[in-house]
Formats: C-alpha cells, sequence, structure tokens
C-alpha cells in the first residue's frame, strides 16, 4: 500500500530528463558533432576547400543546442554553468578555424611573455618555448580532446551497454560468462590497463578510443546491468513477455529507455573521466602525438623547461583549460541528477 | 563467509593466471623484441647486425623459445619466488619491485591516513542536514576539487608551493637521500583528489541513511540526537563509505603513476610506465601482477567487508 | 461541567503546509480533535488525504519543508507548538509513542532488538542497563511474541513482518505513554497476522489505559478499534463522531460515497452492484474553492457549496456528531443508499480452462554449504476447471503461490509437472516463446501494481496499439488508431488520453489503461493478479465494476488473483482457497462463505474486516504466522496454526479431499460431520 500514497494524486510536474522534442535536437547534435568529427579524425586528408567550409553548419547548430540547454535546465544553476563551459569549449571547437588566431603550430618568439609584442604579433598569453602562441595552441587544443574523448565514451558506451543488457536481462550463463571477463578487466588499475593496450598498440586517438572501450566498458556494463536487474521486475516487463515480445526488442525498447536517467548522468561523469584520462595518457607520452595542440601534450613539452615562475603559464593555461571542461562535465552531471531525483 | 572469501581468493588466482599469459602473448611480438634489443644495445649496433646475428642474440637471451614455454618456465620460477631479471636495469625484478612497492606505499599511507579522516567527517557532516549550508560548502568543494585531474593538481600545487612561494622542492627524485619535504606535494595532489570523491560517497550514504523511517523512529522515541547520530546514523551510514575507500587502493595504483611521473618520485607507479615504454617484459608482468593483486585483494576486503558490517547479509 | 478532566490531546484548527517548488501546499487544513483518557479515536481516509500527516504534526516531526501553519495542539493542557526541542524529545517515546506502517523499515536494521527496546527506558527513566533489558524482554512476553530472548539477540531482518510489528509496538509500550498514535500498523501484513495485532491493539488499550488514535484507510478496522472517528478528504475532516452515529447515520456526501463502494457481506455485482464515488481527488495545490468534495458531489449547488468558508456542522447539538456539508439537513438520506442498476446474472458456458494437478517447484541454493539444494514447493497438485463468462477467484496470503501459478498460466516459467488445457491447446510447459500469436491473445493478464504496469517512456496509445498490431488484430496504422478509441472509450477514458504518458495519469486511470491493453486482443481468458489491490476504495470500486462489466460484454474468462475475501466475495463466482501452495478448499461463492469450512477458511473469514455496524462475527484468532514456503511443516500445510489440530494425524499426514457437493472440496482431516457442524462466521443483522 505504501504506492498508495501518492495514488490518486497525478504527477503533473514534467520530468526534466525528458527532451520534449528529441528528433529536432538529435538533429541538431548530429549537425554539431559530424562536421567536428570529420573535421579532426579526417581534415588532414580533406581538400583545402572542404575543410574551410565543413565546420560552418555546426556553428549555428552548437548556439542552438546551448539555448535549449541553458533554457530547458534554468531551474538548475549548477547544470547551467556546466552545460555554459561545455559549450563554451564546444563553441571554440567549432568556430576554431574561423577565429583570427595565428597558426598554432608557427614558432614566432620562443618564451615570449604573456601580453609581449614581438615580430609583429601581440601574445595575449605568450608563447612556449618553441615560440608559438599559446592562446592559438590553447584554443585549438580543445577539439582533439573533445572528439576523441566523446567518441571514446561513446564507443565505451554502446559496448557496455550492449554486455549490460544481456547479462542483466538473460541472466543465467550469459550473466556468468559477461560479468566473469568483465571482472577480469576490472582487476587491472585502470590506468595500467591504459599503459598495456596503448604500449602494445602504440599512442594515437583511434587507439585511445580502444583503451578507453576496454578500460571503461566493463563498468559501465556493471552499471546498466545494475539497472536492468532493477527493471527487469517491473510489471510492463512481464507484460511485453507475455505479449511474446522477442528479448531484444524487451531490451531495446521496453528497458532501455526506462534507465535513460542514470545512463545520462554517468555518461556525463565519464566523459569527465575520458577526458583527464586522455590528458594524462598524452602527458606521460602514451596519447596524442605532437605537432598539433593538445592540452596534455602542451603540459608534457613544458614540464622540462617551466619549472621557474616566469615561465609557469605554459604549464597553467592548458592546465586551467582542462579543469574547466571536466568542471564543466561533472557540474552537467551533479545537475541533471539533482532534477532527476527532484521529480 | 568463508565460502564467499574462497570463491574470491579461486577468481583472484585465475584472473591472475589469465591475465600473466596474456601478457606474454602480448610482450612475444617481434617489434618488443626489438625494442628490448634497441635499449640494450643501442639502436645503431641493432641495425648493424646480421639477421643472424640478432637471432642468436635472441637465443642467448631466450627470447627464441615459444611464449607459452617460456610463461610454463617463469610460472614455474614464480612458484619459487623469482620473478626474474629486469632486461633495462639487468637486476632481479623482485628486489626492484619491492624497494619501489615501499617507496609507493609511503606515498600511499600518507594519502589514506590524511584523505580518510577528512573526507569521512566532511561527509558525514554533510549528510547530516541534507541542504544546509555546511552540505552546500561540502558540495561545492567536492565537485571542484574531483574536477582538477591529477595533473592539473600537480601543475597548481608546483606553481604555488615550489616555484612561488618556495616552501617545498619541486622535484621528489630524493637523489640526495630521504626527504619528508619532497613528499608533501605528491600526497597533496592526491589526497585532493579522492578527497571530493569519497566525501560525496559519505555525504549521499549519510543523507540517505538521515531520511530513512529507523532514524525517524530512533528521533519519535526521544533520543538525544547524539545518540540518534552516533549509535543509530553513522553504524549504517559508513558501511558503503568503507567500501569505498577500501576499492580506493585500486584507483590510487593508477594515480600515482601520474604523480610519481610529474615530481619524478621513484615508485611502483614510474617504474611501470618506464617499462612499458621499455618494454621490459618480466618487470611489466611482475608490475602489472602486482597491481592486480593488490586491486582484486582490495575488492575482496571490499566484499567481506562489507558482509561483515551488514547483519541482513551476515545474519541472512 | 467543572469537572470534565483534561482531553490527553486537543488538536485546535490545526494547518499544516509543505513548501514545495510549486510553493506552500497545505496537507491539512483547520483540523479539530479532542481525545479523553483512555479513548480510542480513529482518523480515516483515503490516501493524499493528510491523514499520517496528522500523525507527524503531532509528533512535531515534519521534515525539513513542512511546517505547523496554524493553530494548536494541546498535549495535557500545554501547547506543544511552544515547547522547547528538549521537551519535546523528553515527551516523544515517553509519554506519546508511535507504531509505523513498515515495521521492517522502522526498526534500526544494525541493531540487535534488545538493544533497540532497552534505550527507552534508558534514555527516559535513566534506568540501568540490566534493568532496561529485563523490562524489554517482559514487555516482549506480553505482546505475545514467543521466545522473547530468541527475538532480543536477533537483528530485525530475522524475525518476520507480524513479529517486527509487535516489536515496535512493545517498543512505544516500554515506558507507558499516554497517548499512542498507530499509523496504518497493519497494512503491511497479512490478513490473519493482521488480525492477531488488532487484538493486541485492544487489549492494550484496556489493560494500560492508554488513549489511542488510529489511522487507516480501512473502515472495518476503526469499526473494530475505535470509538470515535473522524472521516478526511483532501486535507480537510469532512465528518466526525461516534463510530455507530457515522457508520449508521453519516450525513457527509463524502462519507455515504466512500461506504458505498465497499464490498460488504450483501452487496452483489448482479443484485447489488457498488457505487464508485466519480471523478478523482483534486491535487492539493488545485483544490476548487468551497467544499473540496464539490466537483465529484451529486448534490452540489452553485452559490452555496463553492463559498468559504464551511465550518463543521453538528449534526444534533451535543451529539459530538459534526459535518463540513452546508446542506446535510436538506439531503434525503434515506434514499436508497445504492442507485446502481440491477443486472440479471449471466450464464456460464463450456469449460475453458483445465487445470489438473500442476505443481511448480524451484530449486534454490541454501545458503550455508555449496552445492546444498533446497526445494521450494510454490505450487502443489492445483486442480480446477474455469468455465467461460465466469469468474474464478484464487484467495491466499502472501508465500501461498498465487502469482507463481499466474507465471506459470502466462508461460514465464514452466510446470514442474501436471497439465493446463487452454482450449485444446496443451500450455503446462509451453513457454510463451513457443506459444503461437493465438494462444498468446486468447489468455492476458491484469497486473498489480498500477505505477509499474505501464512502461513510463511510451504513450498509451502507443502502448495498446503495440499489443493490436502484435496479436494481428490490424494491422492498417489508420485502423489500429481506430481500435486504441474504442478501447479507451471501453474503459471509459478521454480518447486524447492515447497521446498522454503514463505519468500524467493517475493510479485508477493507469489500472484502466491495463486493462484496455489486456482486453486488446480480444482474449478469452484474462487473468488479474490483485488488479485492485494497491488502489483507494473509491476507486476499487470503479476498476473492478469497469472488469465485470467488460467480462460481461464479452465472456471472458476471469481469474481473479486476490488477497481481500470481501472484494472476491463480491464479484466471484468461484473460489479457491490456498495456502502454502495448495488448495485448501474449493467451490461456489456460497459454499466458501457457509459452512462447512475448511479450518483455514474459517480463520480468514473471521479475520477480514468488514465495515458494517450490522456484521457479526465469530473470534478466531489463529496463532502464530505463516511458515515460509521453503520450509513448510510436514503433514496439512496449515497445522501449525489450526486450533483443530489433530496430534499425530494433521503433523504427519497430508489431509484427504472431502467433497461436500459437485464443485465444493475441502482438504481436511477432520470428519465430514464435525466439519459441517460448524457455525456461519459472518452473521447479518436482518433488521433495518
Amino acid at each position: 500500500m505504501t504506492a498508495a500514497n501518492i495514488a490518486e494524486v497525478a504527477p503533473s510536474l514534467p520530468l526534466r530528463l525528458q527532451m520534449r522534442r528529441p528528433r529536432p535536437i538529435l538533429a541538431l547534435i548530429l549537425l554539431m558533432w559530424i562536421p567536428l568529427t570529420a573535421y579532426v579524425m579526417f581534415g588532414s586528408n580533406m581538400p583545402e576547400t572542404t575543410r574551410n567550409v565543413i565546420l560552418l553548419p555546426a556553428i549555428p547548430a552548437t548556439l542552438a543546442l546551448y539555448y535549449i540547454a541553458v533554457t530547458s535546465w534554468r531551474e538548475s544553476p549548477i547544470a547551467v554553468i556546466g552545460a555554459t563551459l561545455v559549450f563554451f569549449w564546444l563553441l571554440v571547437a567549432v568556430t576554431a578555424p574561423y577565429l583570427p588566431l595565428i597558426d598554432p603550430n608557427k614558432p614566432i618568439k620562443p618564451f615570449a611573455p604573456i601580453g609581449a609584442y614581438a615580430n609583429n604579433h601581440l601574445f595575449l598569453l605568450g608563447a612556449d618555448f618553441k615560440g608559438r602562441d599559446m592562446l592559438s595552441r590553447d584554443l585549438w587544443g580543445c577539439q582533439r580532446v573533445l572528439v576523441w574523448g566523446v567518441s571514446a565514451t561513446l564507443v565505451a558506451y554502446a559496448i557496455g551497454a550492449f554486455f549490460g543488457l544481456l547479462a542483466g536481462y538473460l541472466g543465467g550463463w550469459w550473466d556468468q560468462a559477461i560479468s566473469l571477463i568483465c571482472n577480469i578487466f576490472l582487476s587491472f588499475p585502470v590506468m595500467v590497463l591504459f599503459i598495456l593496450i596503448l604500449n602494445y598498440l602504440g599512442p594515437s586517438g583511434f587507439n585511445i578510443v580502444i583503451a578507453v572501450t576496454f578500460a571503461s566498458a566493463p563498468a559501465i556494463m556493471r552499471i546498466v546491468r545494475g539497472l536492468t536487474l532493477d527493471t527487469k521486475s517491473r510489471d510492463y516487463i512481464f507484460a511485453a513477455q507475455t505479449r511474446g515480445e522477442h528479448p531484444l526488442r524487451v531490451m531495446i525498447y521496453e528497458l532501455l529507455p526506462n534507465a535513460r536517467g542514470p545512463i545520462i548522468v554517468d555518461a556525463c561523469l565519464r566523459l569527465g573521466y575520458t577526458t583527464v584520462a586522455i590528458t594524462t595518457l598524452t602527458f606521460l607520452g602514451l596519447g596524442l602525438q605532437p605537432p598539433d595542440p593538445d592540452w596534455g601534450l602542451m603540459i608534457k613539452e613544458s614540464t622540462k623547461v617551466a619549472m621557474v615562475v616566469s615561465f609557469s603559464y605554459m604549464l597553467i593555461i592548458p592546465a586551467l583549460s582542462v579543469s574547466s571542461l571536466i568542471l564543466g562535465f561533472n557540474l552537467l552531471a551533479d545537475g541533471l541528477r539533482e532534477m532527476s531525483l527532484r521529480d | 563467509m568463508l565460502k564467499l572469501i574462497g570463491s574470491r581468493l579461486l577468481q583472484m588466482v585465475f584472473i591472475m593466471g589469465v591475465v600473466s599469459l596474456i601478457l606474454f602473448a602480448i610482450f612475444d611480438s617481434d617489434k618488443f623484441k626489438k625494442q628490448i634489443a634497441v635499449a640494450e644495445l643501442g639502436g645503431f649496433a641493432v641495425s648493424a647486425l646480421s639477421d643472424k646475428d640478432y637471432q642468436a642474440w635472441l637465443d642467448k637471451k631466450g627470447l627464441n623459445t615459444p611464449f607459452y614455454v617460456r610463461y610454463a618456465n617463469w610460472v614455474g620460477a614464480v612458484l619459487h619466488g623469482d620473478l626474474g631479471k629486469s632486461f633495462e636495469k639487468n637486476e632481479p625484478v623482485s628486489g626492484l619491485i619491492a624497494e619501489r612497492l615501499e617507496r609507493t606505499g609511503v606515498l600511499a599511507f600518507w594519502v589514506f591516513a590524511l584523505m580518510i579522516p577528512l573526507s569521512l567527517t566532511f561527509g558525514v557532516v554533510a549528510g547530516m542536514k541534507e541542504g544546509s549550508a555546511q552540505d552546500r560548502v561540502t558540495s561545492f568543494i567536492s565537485v571542484f576539487t574531483t574536477s582538477l585531474p591529477e595533473i592539473a593538481t600537480a601543475i597548481f600545487l608546483t606553481v604555488i608551493f615550489a616555484l612561488t612561494l618556495k616552501w617545498l622542492p619541486a622535484n621528489a627524485a630524493m637523489v640526495n637521500g630521504w626527504d619528508w619535504r619532497a613528499l608533501v606535494l605528491p600526497v597533496l595532489t592526491l589526497v585532493l583528489y579522492d578527497f571530493g570523491y569519497v566525501a560525496r560517497m559519505t555525504r549521499a550514504s549519510m543523507a540517505e541513511v538521515m531520511s530513512s523511517q529507523y532514524i525517524r523512529t530512533a528521533v519519535l522515541k526521544g533520543l538525544p540526537y547524539r545518540r540518534v547520530i552516533l549509535r543509530h546514523a553513522l553504524r549504517n551510514a559508513l558501511i558503503a563509505p568503507f567500501t569505498i575507500i577500501v576499492l580506493q587502493l585500486n584507483w590510487l595504483l593508477s594515480g600515482v603513476v601520474v604523480v610519481e611521473v610529474f615530481f619524478q618520485y621513484a615508485g611502483f607507479g614510474k617504474l611501470l610506465l618506464d617499462a612499458a615504454l621499455f618494454g621490459d617484459v618480466y618487470v611489466i608482468q611482475a608490475a602489472t601482477l602486482v597491481a592486480v593483486f593488490v586491486a582484486v585483494l582490495s575488492q575482496i576486503i571490499s566484499d567481506v567487508g562489507y558482509t561483515f558490517l551488514n547483519p541482513r547479509i551476515r545474519f541472512a | 461541567m467543572m469537572t470534565e478532566p483534561t482531553p490527553v490531546l486537543e488538536c485546535r484548527n490545526l494547518c499544516v503546509s509543505y513548501y514545495t517548488r510549486a510553493g506552500e501546499v497545505p496537507a491539512v487544513v483547520d483540523f479539530n480533535l479532542k481525545l479523553m483518557p483512555g479513548e480510542a479515536h480513529g482518523v480515516v481516509g483515503e490516501s493524499g488525504c493528510g491523514k499520517s500527516t496528522v500523525a507527524l504534526a503531532i509528533m512535531n516531526y515534519m521534515g525539513a519543508n513542512g511546517a505547523i501553519v496554524g493553530g494548536e495542539i494541546l498535549f495535557q493542557g500545554r501547547d506543544m507548538r511552544t515547547m522547547t526541542q528538549e521537551e519535546l524529545r523528553r515527551i516523544r517515546g515517553s509519554k506519546i509513542a508511535m507504531v509505523y506502517q513498515e515495521p521492517m523499515a522502522s526498526l534500526n536494521p544494525s541493531m540487535r532488538i534488545a538493544e533497540q527496546l532497552a534505550e527507552v527506558p534508558q534514555y527516559h527513566e535513566g534506568v540501568s542497563q540490566q534493568a532496561a533489558l529485563a523490562r524489554a524482554e517482559s514487555m516482549l512476553a506480553q505482546v505475545r511474541l514467543p521466545d522473547p530472548k530468541r527475538i532480543m539477540n536477533s537483528f530485525p531482518h530475522q524475525i518476520s513482518g507480524g513479529q517486527q510489528q509487535r516489536v515496535v509496538i512493545a517498543m512505544a509500550l516500554l515506558s507507558n505513554p499516554s497517548l499512542l498514535l498507530l499509523d496504518e500498523p497493519t497494512t503491511a501484513l497479512d490478513v490473519t497476522v493482521e488480525a492477531g495485532i488488532i487484538e493486541l491493539i485492544k487489549e492494550i488499550a484496556t489493560k494500560f489505559g492508554t488513549s489511542l488514535i488510529y489511522i487507516s484507510h480501512n473502515l472495518g478496522l476503526i469499526l473494530e478499534t475505535c470509538s470515535r472517528l473522524t472521516v478526511m478528504y483532501s486535507g480537510e475532516a469532512v465528518e466526525t463522531g461516534a463510530v455507530r452515529d457515522v457508520f449508521e447515520r453519516m450525513r457527509h456526501p463524502y462519507t455515504r460515497g466512500l461506504f458505498n463502494s465497499i464490498p460488504v457481506p450483501g452487496a452483489n455485482k448482479n443484485a447489488r452492484p457498488l457505487v464508485a464515488i466519480r471523478g478523482q481527488l483534486p491535487l492539493p495545490y488545485a483544490r476548487p474553492k468551497g467544499c473540496f468534495f464539490a466537483p465529484r458531489c451529486d448534490h452540489f449547488i452553485e452559490g452555496r457549496c463553492d463559498r468559504p468558508p464551511l465550518p463543521m456542522l453538528e449534526v444534533a447539538p451535543g451529539s459530538g456528531h459534526a459535518v463540513r456539508c452546508v446542506r446535510f439537513s436538506e439531503i434525503d438520506w434515506t434514499a436508497a443508499k445504492s442507485k446502481a442498476d440491477e443486472r440479471p446474472p449471466v450464464q456460464r458456458g463450456a469449460v475453458v480452462l483445465r487445470v489438473e494437478d500442476l505443481s511448480k517447484h524451484y530449486v534454490v541454493e541454501s545458503g550455508a554449504l555449496i552445492g546444498a539444494k533446497k526445494t521450494v514447493k510454490a505450487n502443489e497438485k492445483i486442480s480446477f476447471r474455469a468455465h467461460e463468462a465466469e469468474t474464478v477467484a484464487i484467495v491466499g496470503e502472501s508465500g501461498c503461490g498465487k502469482s507463481t501459478f499466474a507465471k506459470v498460466l502466462m508461460g514465464l516459467e514452466p510446470a514442474s509437472a501436471g497439465k493446463v488445457q487452454l482450449g485444446k491447446i496443451q500450455l503446462a510447459n509451453l513457454s510463451v516463446q513457443r506459444r503461437d500469436r493465438a494462444t498468446i491473445s486468447k489468455l492476458q493478464m491484469v497486473f498489480q501494481n498500477p505505477f509499474d504496469t505501464l512502461n513510463p517512456s511510451h504513450t498509451i496509445g502507443g502502448q495498446i496499439g503495440r499489443v493490436i498490431r502484435k496479436f494481428g488484430v490490424e494491422s492498417d496504422p489508420k485502423k489500429i488508431d481506430e481500435r486504441v478509441n474504442q478501447l479507451l472509450d471501453i474503459v471509459k477514458l478521454p480518447r486524447d488520453f492515447a497521446k498522454r504518458l503514463p505519468r500524467q495519469l493517475s493510479g485508477g486511470q493507469k489500472q484502466r489503461v491495463g486493462i484496455a491493453r489486456a482486453f486488446a486482443g480480444n482474449p478469452e481468458m484474462v487473468i488479474a493478479d490483485e488488479p485492485v489491490s494497491a488502489l483507494d476504495v473509491s476507486v476499487q470500486a470503479a476498476v473492478t465494476g469497469l472488469l465485470m462489466d467488460i467480462q460481461r460484454e464479452h465472456r471472458t474468462t476471469l481469474l481473479f488473483i486476490s488477497h481481500d475475501l470481501s472484494v472476491v466475495r463480491y464479484l466471484a463466482d468461484r473460489i479457491i482457497v490456498m495456502y502454502l501452495g495448495r488448495i485448501m478448499e474449493s467451490g461456489t461463492t456460497e459454499e466458501i462463505f457457509s459452512p462447512p469450512y475448511h479450518p483455514y477458511t474459517e480463520a480468514l473469514l473471521s479475520a477480514v474486516p468488514i465495515a458494517d455496524t450490522s456484521v457479526h462475527k465469530r473470534k478466531i484468532v489463529v496463532a502464530g504466522e505463516i511458515p515460509s514456503p521453503s520450509n513448510p511443516p510436514p503433514g496439512c500445510p496449515f497445522q501449525t496454526r489450526c486450533h483443530y489440530m489433530i496430534k499425530g494425524l494433521c503433523d504427519t499426514t497430508l489431509p484427504p479431499l472431502r467433497e461436500f457437493g459437485p464443485d465444493h472440496v475441502i482438504a481436511c482431516h477432520l470428519e465430514s460431520e464435525t466439519l459441517k457442524k460448524m457455525e456461519p462466521v459472518i452473521t447479518v443483522e436482518t433488521a433495518a
């Protein structure tokens, strides 16, 4: 009778994690994401003209998504701050080629301090030890982290969620086998696993995706499995089973949508972890490779030369940038969780 | 209980067996063999070697036997306590690992010694009154500190305390012997990152307990607030944080890699990374197994502890 | 006049509000109550009426977002609102004690019961631990717990629900309070266990002279325990008075509506159908002006009922019977109690379902040792038939195997032995994956929990439409929409509900959609697993009525699984009584409710509270608790609690099946003559 305590009072407050118009929003996300991914992953193989225009449609899409996020989450200031941080970097990522920035790989004046004017160029944030403009490198640096981080998380999620659904819903033998394999991966400290995999495959963006998948998918599988077990005993699942629905349909159509709240929150947190992982791996020399700018790379290259107060900006600027992006993801997760608990 | 411990130990042995076999298979590739040769003889010498000489060198090093044979030999040796020899440093792996583990152990000890009381206190105080000022402040601090990756925290701390204030050394290589001052920054970096996570978990657990019906019963029984918190709430609220803290051991083994590399602290994490970059199979092998052992052991302790602390499971 | 004793508790114009994002939500408005020493006062109402809030307000425990915004609560003459925290603490647990709805959740899971009990005298009276423990143990004996020593040493999860509630009651009585608040103390328990707890509460009231406030949704329980009661609706008291006055001469339209929707003996689906209250409870922040019941009331008059303030008016001066209705003196209360039409009984048709010796056993691992297995006999040798257009009810308490039986029928679990014949098809071992579309659509199900029955992520129309498409009733999208609309019409829901998501519906409405979904494929047989047990009585009546109507129309066979004998008596043609996986008795409704009885049926009938002052019951309280299905007693499963138990026979051999009519079977060792000589449990006074 506990459920009856709220019985006839129909809840009328909308669930905010529920998207009101899922299709247009999905279209906007694709419009933002596909050009950016293509630009970062395959930009070097593109003809010059394509390369120049490909990011143009992503700019309005990003702005529109930011507007939607802010308006639909406006009652949670935490979520709005988080979204603002994340969308700031997304916007920088899609507009970088059109901003009045100097080539980030061009050496001009080594060790030029912040605000220096040298060789016809104003170094707003100084220059690094090779004389490359810090502002330009820092802004361009967000592209690779974002694209590889989000792609890696997505792939890990797709695989982890699929196996989590299988293990949780089918149970029995499936559950035992999948759980055992996951336990093997989970017994590695994450960094050890990263080091082993990237060392074996060699450092590159695609290999980071693979490494993150191996490292995160087992944990995701556990979460999704737990959610599946929770939802599995609901009457509407029995109803679907007694209609003779195919197990795959029950999993994807009946189960998965009801687990999306916790999954979205966890995905935001995991985006943060992945960003940390990529930056750290790059710092350790196992991640993204030079010369293109990346925050982890900037830190790695500067640690040997910047251990003096006057040069410490070379370390602080990328460290602040990466922290702000992770803070954005974490705040977003916090805000979304808070909102989903309130309803 | 014994059944649980037994099955988990069995699982651990199985996992370590699988892991070491996979590692042997991975490092059996030509690329790694070459890497070892380059590291040992120098790149120039290796490229000058004829194929026959190279093979001879491999034979001498015992690298030409199939990996499963080497694996079987290695397992036999390990069971006798011999972990093999480092290719890079040419000294027994067991001694190397023990020395490095000790250093990391010191680091880990101080991290836990600071982090546990700090995060539990903050978490409990915040969770006692959900939505209060102390709750909001704790939540803010913990989100903020967990959002700073270790590498960023290390940079900020170094710039402030070592470069600007010059209170502490920025480098923890300790070439001139042991110096506790060099340990402060690495410890602080790890504590800052981990504190937020554990504090948040403790807060969530405490808040859940405080809103439970048995706490309502305790309050409406007319018990003093102190008794409600100390006897009724804490015991239940600390079960979840306990398991999480034990599992932090696993996380710490990841965290130390970055921190040790950044601060040049010659510990276990740095050893692992150096060995991986060098292709020093026996060292990686042993280091990974030690890491997996620690991780699985912490999982077992966490599971058993959870069962032990929770009468609902203990007396099922 | 002068010597009137001080009331134990007096609430004057009490107003309680919760503060949410939607603003201030009044939970209790203008609540008055005067409780004299030794008196038992009932507070009754449906969910969301604010009855539990009243209890927590008396305890001054409102949580972070609740507050008493007006009025006074006088405890023994002192206003509790002016007390300091320390004074409140001294009163809580010593002068005022409380018993809660969920005993398991109310006890600390990680403390032994001894410590949880002993701390009450320790902290309130400062007695030594030794003395406190001794007192705790003797109190456990007084609440009739067997083996108090063992229970003292147990953790809460190691004892059964009924025992837990006795522990909570013992905890409340330890410091001899002058006021005991009981918030739905038996709602989470089985009927036979509930009957024991109610006996105990009545005993306490007389033995200790404690005043009681008994909060419940069940009018029958209030009748058994209280001398006065208050009926609440949407945060307001609508009627208050002596129990007899309110039960026999209610003067508020809501109270009357409530009584009309309760299935009491005499109500009958054909001759005297129940009348549900139309509409639904207003949301707390969307209450109408004036009378909150106005939109659902047949006697509403514009300009009078919607003009606040509406005071409580005394029915007769000095009677203490008051109602919050401006028109109570104008309404003709003698007019026929129920207005629903009488209908002819339905003739049953051919046999649809034939179950023979069906058994379902589970094998579970039994903890301690590796490999040790235990067999749980969830169903053992179940046999019965169900005819077209007939309602067969399966009745039993928790652990009797009724839900497992439904799963076996639906093909979600394979049977261990026996046959299930639906038409020409053998279903016992045919899992739902291997049944063809026609078979699946022939047998559908209505589920118990309205909050679980619909998928929260898909629209109502989408979910019903899926069934129509899946069962091949229609395939053209236009025609599917049409059929969805038809089905919504049948379950009396507006057509635009098709576009809504489940969370925008109330519990009763969701259950209606569940019914529409079950009937979408034109089934021959529908299994309804406790379809109304989670709903409020007034909604219950509407949903059962609807189910009956559709069944009548389609000549569907209905297998109604329930623990509630009152509902079953109202709607079933035939009843099967189960206990620990076995059939104890089966027969027509008439046969089950009159002698000869199976001793378990007899106990069940006596345990069910009935909200009718003209009904008299023979008191049979069964001892103990329901044994665990994984460890059933040898011989007759009921022998551990049966007061007819024959030593050496009942505890060794299974009882034989004795036939008393073409369909009436009792599984009992007692001689037929002894069984036949039993007296009826329920007798109805035929006067007026």
